[in-house]
């Protein structure tokens, strides 16, 4: 399961989210503050200003998205796994993702958008997703290292979401993080099994991870300091811990699983840092990130034509679906009258 | 439940029973044409590392909440009755539990 610290705007070319001054009816706004000073959650039928219901809506839906497309990368590898046990591994955590996919859509309708409306963002390229997943798996290695890096940053991302001021939010992600583990841990031993094999299965292994290193870092979402919206995130309790701390935390925690794994992270500048007592890394590429999320990263198109064709190549059998239950309906009333 | 073509599928509640002796709990809602369908994905979404053992759907349409709005008004009638606690009544510590 994948997210990105990823509040971007879904309009392309626009970098920060603008937000609106209030114009929201003060004393259910004071309420409200009251409410999120305390730690409280907010349900879904509870009163709440425009502005945090658009960014729940943006932030949950972009999530969703990014379960959805995340299914693709590792799905191209079903049929290709190197036995029956990884690949029935890779189908139930591809169906996992599904599942998160669906869990985060249901949470975000209760604010008020409908699945289609959802759905028609992501396949017209209006919706964005996380960055990661436009970048192709060019071998098995990928699968574990996505498994072990890209999984283990959402899980980062994913965990202080569990504590999120919305309630359906929260709730989803606590489901979703204990599932997460499985994730982390398949792909993290299917690289250890290949590190144990031959040199050119090492040499697979480092360089999926030499590919997905920074990428993965990215996932964050920008540095603190051109994250303008955090604060606001923050203030309405729908972000808990800032992109540079998340990131920092994951840096601090693959350091040594990659010791143990025997390959080397692909960035000279990465080294401990005494006197912060962590490990200081070097510059991301943010320009590369942002052409990505603005659809020229190498693999946009073709994800998102995948997905479309899955969904209209299923459109029969929902189409199929709604008719049987119609003429069942139907014969009920008539056997009824 | 209507019989107008909807666009979507309806939207259904999902309630999990977790083990033999314990409630159904909610745990989420999804889309699905019927009640067969929409317990079919029930099992294959909430229940794929054998968390039920029973599985209910309630077409969402079909609960009536109550407003939060009035949430004062409607639950306060139980805010002042401490004599329903049983800690409102002293009992002589020669008595021991009761």
């Amino acid at each position: 399961m994948y997210t990105q610290s990823f509040n971007v705007p879904d309009q392309a070319g626009q970098k920060t989210v603008a937000v609106t001054p209030s114009t929201e009816n003060p004393e259910l706004m004071a309420r409200f503050d009251a409410r999120i000073d305390a730690d409280g959650r907010i349900e879904p039928q509870d009163w709440m200003p425009e502005a945090y219901r658009r960014t729940l809506v943006r932030q949950i839906s972009q999530h969703a998205h990014s379960e959805i497309v995340g299914m693709l990368p590792e799905g191209n590898w079903i049929s290709r796994a190197p036995s029956l046990k990884r690949k029935a591994i890779l189908i139930a955590k591809v169906q996992d993702e599904g599942g998160h996919g669906l869990y985060l859509y249901s949470a975000a309708e209760t604010l008020g958008t409908s699945r289609d409306q959802m759905l028609e963002g992501l396949h017209s390229g209006k919706a964005k997703y996380s960055s990661i997943f436009n970048y192709p798996t060019l071998n098995w290695a990928d699968v574990g290292a996505i498994g072990w890096l890209v999984d283990g940053a959402a899980i980062m991302n994913q965990i202080p979401l569990c504590r999120c001021s919305y309630g359906p939010y929260s709730r989803a992600m606590v489901r979703v993080c204990k599932e997460e583990s499985f994730h982390q841990r398949q792909g993290y031993e299917a690289l250890l099994v290949m590190m144990k094999g031959t040199e050119a299965q090492r040499e697979m292994v480092q360089d999926a991870v030499n590919r997905l290193w920074w990428k993965c870092l990215a996932m964050f979402g920008p540095p603190d300091a051109d994250s303008p919206n955090s604060a606001q995130g923050m203030r309405w309790g729908i972000k808990r811990i800032s992109n540079d701390d998340l990131r920092q935390k994951f840096v601090d925690a693959t350091v040594p699983q990659a010791k143990v794994l025997g390959i080397t992270l692909p960035d000279p500048d990465l080294k401990w840092n005494e006197e912060r007592q962590h490990y200081d890394y070097g510059q991301i590429d943010w320009q590369e990130f942002w052409d990505t999320v603005e659809g020229n990263g190498p693999c946009n198109k073709e994800r998102l034509a995948t997905r479309v064709k899955a969904h209209n190549d299923g459109q029969w059998v929902r189409d199929a679906a709604q008719a049987y239950a119609r003429k069942q309906q139907e014969r009920a009333m008539k056997e009824a009258a | 439940m209507t019989t107008t073509a909807l666009k979507e599928w309806p939207l259904w509640e999902i309630f999990v029973r977790s083990k033999q002796g314990l409630e159904h709990k909610h745990c989420g809602s999804l889309h699905a044409a019927d009640a067969s369908q929409a317990l079919h994905m029930a099992r294959d979404v909430y229940t794929r590392r054998q968390e039920g053992v029973s599985i209910w759907v309630v077409p969402s349409a079909a609960i009536t909440a109550s407003n939060p709005d009035e949430k004062g008004e409607f639950f306060d009638p139980a805010a002042d009755k401490i004599y329903r606690h049983p800690t409102f009544y002293e009992i002589p510590d020669e008595v021991g539990h009761m």
